[in-house]
């Protein structure tokens, strides 16, 4: 696990930024947050691209920006890849010829281009031109190129942004797989919210050039306050399961004890699955409810109240040690008479699956 | 019939392209990436020679290269020679005068690869230079074909400038475009034929060949 230690202020005529934070790299941190909060301009400042911003950027005990003791390595010194949003490939030359580039340049050569043109299926590409290959091709060659570089941090900068939902599809499992297959921590920039439920074990948000949140994915995704940032996102909660059995066509999820049955088979069981559960589909009961349509009910505890307008308040769960949010009416709060502490019954009404592993 | 004013005009036009290309490909990469005020008051320097007649072009490198001038006196003090009426003098006055035909297609080319390809090669490991070598270079090579061509070409056909700073002495700085001048005057015209349709033939050939070679590069930027 490593640490990237920014500490960086950046004065530009219409925005500005300051940061000052330690950021968790294990897996896929995701920088996360509305456009034009600055989230390029971060990535660009730890590769060294941005060198009108003043501070420091420390990778672990790698310095590579420090301006009290007046040091700037220049990007090409840097053990980082960079994935950027339009790929960047060089016309200029075949798929094979843009993927050597980066390895013979490598410091060292622990990856090899077949190996990485193997993992991410590259190999049928190799004799091609960039301009004759589709922007979800592209990509997966942008990322093998920046993966041979062998770099320490591997920056991506919205790189299925520029994908279609069929194309995004074919190249997230790869994304998600690099952090285990080559055992490169990734910085991921995005203002797509499936893509931070998918990919993040980490989370930075970031508002006009300010972290606003900074930890664990779980932690970050459930804080409600941090919500009108994710704008069109859903309030949700996400838990954490354990396909347990197929049958009669459903697949049974273990959370912490209690189940959940969700249609369909195709999650192998005992693997670890992460949870969206959004807090409109969840409603509340104070006694264990009978003749109900709804099957999948927890119990849980309520650990705050929070009304968020006129109409609604937003309910925080404990369920067997995980949080999770119901939405529900202040009228409803009053008449079930709910207090903090309550033990209570959580029905679900939909439950969204998270292909993506998380341990 | 003497063919040394073609030899001449060759050797200028190939050792001018590569002075150019030396001088010439810092310099339109400067003008291409600088953020600089002064950018445009070098810009509008390059140019000048597009605008300027020949003749005041001449006037000027007369005066700074003769041996009275600060280049030239240098030149006198340092080998014994004048620069003025010299084939070296020749090849500053050409490098001068077809200066803005290298500077402004290198200068655009490199504006059309522009950043972006330059970083990426940068987080990828490379240096500045390897950048520019393996990257820049190529991806700019119609840029540089365009330069040598017009370069040439333009050098080829100088006349005033030649005439002001060279003179007209047989191989040494008799090129083509004088030593057709001067059969014209001395009424042979059937000499200046064939240098004038040689000349025109030539032209043409490489122009044609340089638009048939830029359709076909594989480079095709958008």
């Amino acid at each position: 696990m490593s640490t990237l230690s920014l500490h960086i202020k950046l004065d530009l005529d219409h925005f500005g930024l300051r940061i000052s934070e330690d950021i968790l790299l294990d897996g896929i941190t995701v920088l996360f947050g509305p456009s034009g909060a600055g989230k390029t301009t971060i990535l660009r400042i730890i590769a060294g691209l941005e060198n009108r911003a003043t501070g420091s950027v420390t990778l672990d005990d790698t310095r590579w920006q420090n301006d009290k003791a007046k040091y700037f390595l220049p990007p090409h010194k840097r053990q980082i890849g960079y994935v950027f949003q339009d790929g960047r490939l060089f016309m200029h030359l075949t798929i094979a010829k843009n993927l050597q580039f980066a390895a013979q340049r490598a410091s060292s050569n622990t990856l090899t281009v077949d190996a990485v043109a193997t993992a991410l299926d590259l190999m049928p590409l190799m004799h091609r031109n960039p301009e004759s290959l589709s922007s979800g091709e592209k990509q997966r060659v942008a990322i093998g190129r920046a993966l041979l570089r062998d770099p320490s941090l591997l920056l991506m900068d919205e790189p299925l942004s520029s994908l279609d939902t069929k194309r995004k599809a074919e190249i997230i499992p790869y994304i998600e797989r690099l952090p285990s297959d080559f055992g490169i921590p990734i910085l991921y920039v995005t203002h797509n919210v499936e893509e931070v439920t998918r990919l993040a074990s980490h989370i930075v948000i970031l508002s006009k050039g300010r972290v606003v949140a900074n930890g664990g994915a779980l932690e970050v995704l459930e804080r409600t306050d941090l919500m009108p940032l994710a704008g069109h996102l859903e309030t949700s909660a996400f838990l954490q399961a354990r396909a347990t059995e197929h049958r009669n066509g459903m697949t049974t999820l273990n959370i912490g004890g209690q189940s959940l049955r969700v249609p369909g088979t195709t999650i192998t069981t005992d693997t670890h699955l992460r949870l969206r559960i959004q807090a409109r589909d969840v409603a509340l009961a104070t006694r264990a409810p009978e003749g109900l349509s709804i099957r999948n009910i927890l119990r849980a505890k309520i650990i705050s109240i929070d009304v968020v307008d006129e109409i609604f308040a937003e309910i925080l769960l404990n369920v067997g040690g995980q949080p999770l949010l119901a939405r529900i009416t202040d009228e409803a709060v009053n008449d079930l008479k709910l207090t903090v502490g309550q033990e209570i019954y959580a029905l679900i009404k939909s439950v969204a699956i998270d292909t993506g592993l998380i341990s | 019939m003497d063919f040394t004013p073609i030899w001449i005009s060759l050797r200028l036009a190939s050792i001018t392209v590569i002075v150019l290309l030396i001088v010439g490909t810092p310099l339109a990469w400067w003008l291409a990436h600088t953020q600089s005020r002064s950018r445009a008051f070098v810009e509008a320097l390059v140019a000048l020679p597009l605008v300027l007649p020949p003749t005041v072009l001449g006037f000027y490198l007369l005066i700074l290269l003769g041996p009275a001038g600060t280049i030239g006196s240098f030149w006198v003090e340092l080998t014994g020679n004048t620069l003025t009426f010299s084939f070296l003098g020749l090849v500053i006055a050409s490098t001068v005068y077809s200066f803005p035909f290298a500077i402004q297609p290198l200068q655009t080319a490199f504006e059309a690869v522009g950043k972006a390809p330059l970083e990426a090669s940068a987080t990828l490991g490379a240096s500045p230079f390897d950048t520019f070598l393996r990257v820049a270079s190529p991806l700019a090579l119609r840029g540089y074909v365009s330069a040598i061509v017009l370069a040439f070409a333009h050098t080829l056909g100088e006349f005033g400038v030649v005439l002001m700073v060279g003179g007209n002495i047989p191989g040494v700085t008799k090129v083509i475009s004088i030593a057709i001048f001067e059969q014209v005057e001395t009424l042979t015209y059937d000499q200046a034929h064939y240098f004038s349709l040689g000349l025109l033939i030539f032209s043409f050939t490489v122009l044609f060949g340089v638009y048939t070679i830029n359709r076909r590069m594989p480079i095709n930027r958008t």
